[in-house]
């Protein structure tokens, strides 16, 4: 048998030109992912392409299953066999994902799941950049649970994210995903490839014996995940279990445990997944919230208004769930009305409100179809129009 | 009870003790073929190491977990082979079983088990037969028999059955082969060779759904047992005659095809040696 090839042999360390989707590709493989399943769909194929191309060479697997029902349970499945494992799609791939998702939260699965949004619903318009996944992100299984989802806004930043959910999925055993709209997939951009020694990998935890619980509980840290063939007699089931894995369908206090812990790990290692940035003058008249690639025109408007003399701040959500709420409402005390543009009809507006309550106006710029990005002049009106300036 | 059970062998073993008495109902054949499966891993390797069990849900999902004192992946509904395909690839030092029943398998997760024997990905997978959804109430399966009555088909199953053990030979798999609970010694030989071979392995167990099926059509446990010695014939070839009303059993398919892995391995040395000469 031949030597594998190394993923820093492939993408050696360096500057690129590449699509926001090619650089999750070169971040799955110096994140050292060694399976991937997927269905195709655009605007997200060219990740599953990549991944076909390298991963026999990296000594990994990649298989393209017959659905999206099955390219979710495949990665479970390789993750539990101790491999990282990702899969990529796109809106309704997505939505045929999330039963698989809610099995891989209820079993503590880590997995790294890219969805690059699409215009929908339904078939919707397949080629065109939408954040309309925001809330089906947070909420789209059923029962009660909580994910990690990062908005990257460009292609540095879809390898970089890449790198630090596996991080996470692995920490926390938890499904990560990354929500780049199809503008940040497809956009061709300089990316830096950091040298190996310099990129950091955290892995899940194995039981060193066999007493140790396989699952947690509420109140308690992430339990260890034991790696299948290794004698641990792992009882893996979506069904609710006891730290051992035993099923306790019968059982209130086994449930309630289990699905607080499931939402609670998530609370309580906030400060790990919790990214966001905050930009502009320090007392700022105006306030705009923007992700993705919304988050790019938000920040020339900004920059535009500052020089009008509009005092204008931009809180970027960068981990959009768990939402920096904390920082959302500390943000809002310092400005007069917040902007939230979305490509969307108005998703994360309603954390933005949850968050904020009352206290302030919150304006959303809500744009769909097409892909017709949100301009920078759009929400320059707006913040022109709320600080009463013609 | 004051004098202690002499506890079966296998428990401890292969059994987890705690999870003791099972849940099955009286004359349920999951166990049968569970016992068969076991029997025939314990003579060729003398322990569960390296097996990781695969199932989805229903009935015949519950034999491996949480019973089997192993890995096991109770997994969703339909969806224990592509779990069971991601586990294999991950790591394909381990033996992959599915073991689940035919509402699972072939009903809800039906696109999946063809799929996975035309690639004649490396897994035996064992599909309990009922006939029927068993543990939702007795509802109409892909493999319930035309006129057959169920919950939801009171007035008789206007729809024909899947003819799995063909479908999957004719899908691709390396080895298909139908026994009945009744032929418990058979269904252990069969899961003896499969677990010899590589590739797809499929052995369905048709099996008395006692609770549901048997009672809505056949009346006793008896009468399906009795069934299932008198008017079985065990399979010839394409060529042989199948007296009407007859179920056919035996082996449908054995091929020596390479599995998936091998062919994977295959193409990875090639795209190994391409990408060096680039």
């Amino acid at each position: 048998m031949q030597t594998m090839i190394k993923p820093e042999e492939i993408f050696p360390p360096g500057k690129y030109l590449m699509t926001g989707n090619e650089a999750i590709v070169a971040g799955a493989l110096l994140a050292e992912c060694k399976f991937f399943a997927g269905y195709p769909i655009t605007p997200s194929s060219e990740i599953m392409n990549g991944m076909a191309r390298y991963l026999p060479l990296v000594g990994g697997t990649f298989i393209q299953m017959e659905d999206e029902l099955a390219s979710i349970m495949a990665i479970i499945g390789a993750s539990w066999a101790g491999v990282r494992a990702m899969t990529a799609t796109s809106g309704p791939g997505f939505s045929l994902m999330q039963e698989g998702i809610g099995y891989a939260i209820m079993t503590e699965t880590p997995i790294v799941l890219v969805n690059v949004m699409r215009a929908g619903p339904g078939t919707g318009q397949a080629t065109k950049a939408a954040q309309g996944d925001i809330m089906q992100a947070r909420w789209g299984r059923h029962g009660d649970q909580a994910i990690v989802a990062l908005a990257p806004s460009w292609a540095q930043e879809m390898l970089d994210f890449t790198l630090f959910a596996f991080n996470i999925s692995d920490t926390l055993r938890i499904p990560v995903f990354l929500l780049p709209d199809e503008t940040v997939g497809h956009a061709g951009e300089p990316v830096e490839i950091p040298p190996k020694d310099e990129i950091k990998i955290i892995r899940r935890r194995e039981p060193k014996t066999s007493d140790e619980p396989h699952f947690g509980g509420n109140g308690l840290d992430i339990a260890p995940m034991p790696t299948l063939g290794k004698g641990f007699n792992v009882l893996v089931t979506g069904s609710t279990h006891n730290r051992k894995g035993i099923r306790k369908t019968q059982d209130p206090q086994t449930h309630s445990e289990l699905v607080w812990h499931l939402v609670n790990k998530v609370k309580k290692h906030r400060k790990e997944i919790v990214k966001y940035s905050i930009e502009g003058p320090n007392n700022p008249q105006i306030g705009i919230l923007a992700y993705g690639s919304v988050y790019r025109s938000a920040r020339e408007a900004m920059e535009i208004a500052n020089n009008m003399g509009i005092e204008t701040a931009l809180f970027r959500p960068i981990t959009l769930w768990p939402s920096p709420d904390i920082e959302i409402r500390e943000f809002a005390k310092k400005v007069d009305a917040i902007i939230v543009p979305e490509l969307n009809t108005g998703e994360y507006i309603l954390e933005v409100e949850r968050t904020v309550k009352d206290e302030i106006p919150i304006v959303g710029i809500n744009k769909i179809g097409g892909g017709v990005p949100i301009y920078p002049e759009e929400i320059l009106n707006e913040i022109k129009k709320i600080a009463g300036v013609s | 009870m004051t004098t202690a059970k002499k506890e079966h062998p296998f428990v401890g073993k292969y059994i987890r003790p705690e999870v003791l008495p099972h849940k099955m109902c009286p004359g349920c054949g999951n166990m049968i073929a569970g016992n068969a499966l076991i029997r025939a891993i314990d003579r060729l390797y003398g322990s569960f190491d390296k097996f990781v069990f695969v199932s989805g849900i229903g009935c015949a999902a519950w034999v491996p977990s949480p019973h089997f004192n192993a890995d096991t992946v109770h997994t969703l509904h339909g969806r224990a082979i592509p779990a069971a395909i991601g586990i294999k690839l991950a790591n394909p030092s381990l033996n992959v079983i599915v073991f689940s029943g035919d509402g699972d398998l072939i009903g809800i997760g039906g696109n999946h088990i063809i799929h996975a024997a035309r690639r004649n990905i490396d897994l035996l997978v064992m599909m309990i037969n009922n006939f029927n959804y068993g543990m939702t109430g007795g509802q109409l399966a892909p493999t319930t028999p035309l006129g057959a009555k169920t919950i939801t088909t009171i007035y008789g199953n206007p729809e024909s059955p899947f003819d799995v053990a063909r479908l999957i030979a004719e899908a691709g798999a390396n080895y298909s082969a139908r026994w009945t609970v009744y032929h418990n010694a058979l269904i252990e030989k069969s899961v003896e060779k499969a677990l010899k071979m590589e590739g797809f392995r499929f052995i369905e167990v048709l099996s008395p759904c006692v609770t549901r099926y048997v009672k809505f059509n056949i009346g006793s446990l008896e009468k399906i047992m009795d069934l299932f010695k008198k008017q079985t014939v065990i399979y010839k070839g394409e060529n042989q005659e199948i007296p009407p009303g007859k179920i056919v059993i035996g082996e449908f398919v054995i091929r020596e095809n390479p599995g998936y892995l091998r062919r994977y391995g295959m193409m990875r040395e090639k795209a190994i040696k391409q990408w060096r000469k680039s």
